[in-house]
């Protein structure tokens, strides 16, 4: 393996390791609200996944250019993907947050452990 | 150059998400996130993504750490520390699984691979129709308003179901009630968010304007325009109190905005089907099919940013707007 395909495969590295980051927070940590930013990393992740496979080499934005035929561009499918999962992400974020403030109101705690015991 | 760059901030990222994972204090881990999400935007950025950079820098960098914030004063300031019986397992089982992935990924095509799958499928016909069959150049626009219209109807849905989840769950409905109580002071007593930041809540707005409006010509649209429209009045609200921000835009217009939005693009749908075409098909609503398609597609971006718009500020309030439980433990 040489240095050009070591590069090229470093965003899915990066992707490889944000994931189980993220994936331990959520197994691991036992506070909710760590549980949920564990869950933004999971997920941004993903994220960086797909959008490292749009690039395409010497390609620009997906914005056309008209007084340049011969300009490549990237893929716009990913991107679109991402663009409407971000902002769903935000939203599914927050309702498990509210779930996580009711949670607090009637235990008291939002530690795994103190919950489990309180029930 | 760029691949210097790029190959700094992804190991920065991996850094910071490290160190999000394993500060105690949650305050720490929210100001962290929000630096981890700008750092991911300017990495969408360097990818050629320049739709998805300007969402996840006013979704990610923004809306979300105030949400958070909003949700920590809430419930608690500090991660308590645990057993690392369950941790250590994990950890072993989570390495495995990532030199898994890893191993997986010497498979894919390398980074910017013109052959690539992904590159050889649709994507051409994308790139090739858009500007014959809608009359405009940004590709993410058209395929996610007119091409894949359909998802883009069900993300909205989405959104608003959330919208609506978080209201209920928060009991914000009436806005009555004992823990319902908006905050009369904002920071405004504070010099320096005083001077910034209202010098920037106009051209915050206009910003948004522009996003939305020019949405078919450059990066932008409906998701991230409702995204900076939403942070322009949350920074409204911070300065100025939240009665204020109320004032400005009442419950009753966020839930206008969102029902408003989400009806607007289902009616732009259905008025497709009466007028003789299918389902989302604009090019029935003029009689030239790419002014009709572009007219359709204005408005539906339109219904997106109002939709998003309204749900973030609606999720916003009804955290902000809810009062800490009396006898909580403050010192934690």
């Amino acid at each position: 393996m040489n240095l050009f395909e070591v590069l090229g495969h470093y965003n899915y590295w990066v992707f490889s390791i944000l994931l189980m980051v993220g994936m331990y927070a959520v197994i691991a940590r036992g506070n909710l609200i760590k549980k949920l930013v564990g869950l933004s990393i999971f997920q941004s992740a993903v994220f960086l996944m797909y959008i490292s496979m749009d690039k395409v080499e010497g390609g620009t934005a997906p914005i056309l250019q008209s007084g340049n035929p011969g300009q490549l561009y990237s893929n716009p499918l990913p991107q679109v993907l991402i663009l409407t999962a971000i902002v769903v992400g935000v939203a599914t974020l927050a309702l498990g947050l509210a779930i996580v403030v009711r949670i607090h109101e009637r235990y008291g705690t939002i530690e795994e452990q103190e919950l489990l015991n309180a029930d | 150059m760029t691949i210097i760059f790029s190959l700094f901030l992804l190991t920065l990222l991996v850094i910071i998400a490290i160190a999000i994972v394993h500060t105690r204090n949650l305050f720490v881990c929210i100001a962290l996130m929000s630096i981890f999400s700008l750092l991911m935007a300017v990495n969408f950025f360097t990818l050629d993504a320049a739709d998805v950079a300007l969402t996840e820098a006013a979704v990610g960098a923004g809306v979300t750490t105030v949400i958070f914030l909003t949700a920590l004063r809430l419930t608690a300031r500090r991660e308590k520390r645990e057993g690392t019986k369950a941790s250590l397992l994990s950890l072993c089982v989570l390495g495995i699984t990532m030199l898994l992935l890893i191993y997986a990924t010497i498979d894919n095509p390398t980074l910017g691979d013109p052959n690539a799958p992904v590159h050889v499928h649709v994507a051409p016909y994308y790139l090739e129709q858009t500007y014959e069959l809608m009359g405009f150049p940004n590709v993410v626009t058209a395929v996610l308003s007119s091409f894949r219209g359909y998802d883009t109807l069900g993300e909205v849905f989405v959104v608003f179901a959330a919208a609506i989840g978080v209201l209920f769950i928060l009991d914000a409905r009436k806005g009555t009630g004992p823990e319902y109580r908006p905050e009369q002071a904002g920071l405004k007593h504070h010099l320096i968010p005083k001077a910034v930041g209202g010098l920037l809540v106009p051209f915050v707005m206009l910003f948004g304007l522009y996003v939305q409006f020019h949405g078919e010509y450059g990066p932008g649209g409906g998701f991230q325009a409702g995204a900076i429209f939403a942070t322009a009045v949350i920074l409204f609200s911070l300065l100025e109190g939240e009665q204020a921000a109320l004032r400005a835009v009442p419950r009753s217009a966020q839930m206008a905005l969102v029902v408003g939005g989400a009806s607007l693009y289902g009616f732009v749908g259905v008025l497709c089907l009466l007028m003789g075409g299918t389902f989302l098909d604009y090019s029935v609503l003029m009689q030239d099919p790419v002014i009709g398609r572009q007219v359709g597609i204005v408005a539906i971006e339109a219904g997106v940013g109002m939709a998003v718009c309204g749900s973030l500020l609606s999720i916003y309030h009804a955290f902000a707007a809810r009062h800490p439980m009396e006898g909580r433990d403050e010192s934690v």
